[in-house]
């Protein structure tokens, strides 16, 4: 894996991601230039369809740009192969998807585990540190509870605890408030901001709900694959 | 690894068709084995409870006893052969079992034999007979008279032995001249003279390569052919046939067993794609993955071994004597290694739709 300078936790440059070919060939992200420091909590908004999915995707390396440059912390991301960016997400990255997406059959300690399971690390200082990422997030009383017996302000709590397991230096929220309450959207952004800053971890939160955008430092706009000045 | 194994844990309700599936086509598998090794078992008991490796037939037999006849210059040309530590005489007739008390007779194959072998002593007096213990299933009891064909020509049980019959028909084992004397006298047309017997079983001095005794045999003596065991069991009427129709069915059963795995984890794959692709984006790799899959594969085949064996040996328990079902270690042995196998065959279909999972699907779910 390449690394270079720790500049910004994520710096994008010029990035394009293209689909399809000729004629037929439609730009996901045309030329997008973004950078995120250290601690800074972004907001990404735009309508459907905009691109914010894609560049979170290029983002968290679950995607590969067509062009462009991809930093992410040390890591030159642009060109790691599979395995490279497999191993990057595990290490690097925490992503709290849309709708939480937890295992249903783990329980809540069991769905932080999960990520240093996959990263083969164990331990009691692992367990831990799953046990005060929960507590933390007000979830002590429900560590042995599983997704259904959890409300759904839980398990956005429990899936924002798995993001943050392995310590990362970027954590991407893919609407995280979407099926939520405006009353619990607002207290798990508040969580979110809380985390992610007294932990001095960038992120970037995808929404599209502008009543969320004030808990960020910085809102960017997409429209049509670009970012809006 | 953990998550698969929780999941089988956990939610057991998801795998149980597979799981009960599987469950059946152990019992079936177990069930036509046992049934094939019985039927084999029976037929070719004999020959399999020979110590020594070599059977001589004449050359026009064509491997079969029945029509096999060596005389005594034949024999004692065979004893003669180099390389040859000892040399027996054995012959059959297959008679009708006349049992004191019983009206229905109990099918027998009379031996008349010269040397002990794995199961049986070495030959009682005239007229006495060690008995293979199928027959008690007949009414037979130690100490009786049984009395043998139409001539009625009597034999006293002195003794059990096991695991010796002959075509399906319970073995009875006899000196020679008894068996001479329920032959001829029963089956005038098949009657053999003083010191001719059917087959001569061929035990090599040590140090001499069976293949090679075999030759010389061949060689030196005329009209005989010398064959191993197995070639013997072989020649068998029906046993090939029966070995290949049984063999095909079951791994026709071995190939619907992969077919379920098969299906079952390729519909558990798509339903799951969704949380697999989440597992991918936190950094799962697909090898992981696959092995989670095949992790729970086995372990589904490992429960339904256990359970379908558990209802073989139960039904094996209640079925008729009459039904020849042989639940042999050896036939478990072969069933688990193949259900396995199986299971991992079939679990593997799934691994190229796992690989092919994008994680970035995770991302702009609903």
């Amino acid at each position: 894996m390449t690394e270079g300078p720790h500049v910004s936790a994520l710096d994008m440059q010029d990035v394009r991601k293209t689909y399809g070919n000729g004629e037929t060939q439609v730009a996901a992200l045309d030329h997008v230039t973004l950078k995120v420091g250290d601690d800074e909590m972004v907001a990404l908004v735009g309508p459907s369809g905009s691109g914010k999915t894609t560049l979170l995707s290029i983002a968290g390396g679950l995607l590969s740009p067509t062009e462009g440059d991809v930093i992410v912390g040390p890591h030159h991301i642009t060109d790691y192969n599979r395995r490279e960016l497999t191993r990057f997400r595990r290490d690097m990255v925490g992503f709290v998807f849309q709708g939480a997406n937890l295992v249903p059959f783990l329980t809540a300690k069991e769905n932080l585990l999960l990520v240093a399971d996959v990263a083969g690390k164990r331990g009691k200082g692992i367990d831990r540190r799953a046990e005060r990422l929960l507590e933390e997030l007000g979830l002590a009383d429900r560590v042995k509870n599983t997704p259904p017996q959890l409300s759904g302000g839980e398990r956005q709590r429990v899936a924002i605890g798995r993001a943050l397991m392995n310590e990362p230096e970027l954590v991407l929220f893919d609407e995280p408030t979407s099926a939520l309450d405006s009353r619990l959207g607002e207290q798990v952004m508040e969580l979110i901001r809380t985390e992610v800053k007294g932990r001095g971890t960038a992120a970037v939160v995808v929404t599209h709900d502008q009543r969320m955008t004030h808990y960020a430092d910085r809102v960017v706009e997409i429209s049509d694959g670009r970012l809006v000045a | 690894m953990k998550l698969a194994w929780r999941e089988l844990v956990r939610r057991p309700s998801r795998f149980l068709t597979a799981g009960a599936a599987l469950t059946l086509l152990v019992l079936l598998l177990l069930v036509l084995g046992g049934i094939l090794d019985a039927l084999v078992n029976s037929a070719t008991g004999v020959l399999r409870a020979q110590t020594a490796p070599l059977i001589v037939y004449s050359a026009d037999s064509k491997g079969s006893i029945d029509r096999s006849r060596i005389s005594s210059e034949q024999h004692a040309g065979i004893a003669n052969v180099p390389g040859v530590r000892e040399a027996t005489g054995l012959g059959v007739v297959l008679l009708a079992g006349h049992i004191e008390g019983r009206t229905e007779p109990a099918d027998v194959a009379v031996f008349g034999y010269e040397a002990p072998n794995a199961t049986v002593p070495a030959p009682p007096a005239p007229g006495q007979a060690y008995a293979d213990a199928s027959l008690q299933a007949a009414g037979l009891e130690l100490g009786q008279t049984m009395v043998l064909g139409r001539a009625r020509t009597p034999v006293e049980v002195v003794g059990w032995v096991s695991g010796t019959n002959y075509n399906l028909q319970g073995g009875v084992w006899v000196e020679p001249a008894t068996w001479r004397e329920a032959l001829n006298a029963n089956i005038p047309d098949a009657a053999v003279s003083p010191g001719t017997f059917q087959a001569i079983l061929v035990t090599p001095q040590d140090g001499s390569p069976v293949a090679d005794v075999a030759a010389a045999i061949d060689d030196r003596v005329p009209g005989v052919t010398a064959l191993t065991i197995d070639e013997a069991i072989a020649g068998v009427p029906g046993v090939s046939d029966q070995e290949s129709v049984f063999t095909s069915i079951i791994g026709t059963t071995f190939a619907v067993s992969g077919i379920v795995v098969a299906l079952f984890f390729a519909l558990l794959t798509i339903e799951r794609v969704g949380l697999l692709g989440v597992l991918k984006a936190i950094g799962a790799s697909s090898r992981t993955l696959a092995a989670g899959l095949t992790v729970q594969a086995v372990l589904i085949a490992a429960g339904a071994l256990a359970t379908g064996s558990l209802f073989a040996l139960g039904l094996a328990q209640v079925i008729p004597d009459t039904v020849p079902l042989e639940l042999s270690t050896s036939r478990f042995v072969f069933t688990a290694v193949g259900l396995v196998v199986t299971a991992l065959i079939g679990s593997a279909i799934s691994f190229r739709r796992i690989i092919r999972i994008d994680p970035a699907s995770a991302v702009g779910g609903a």
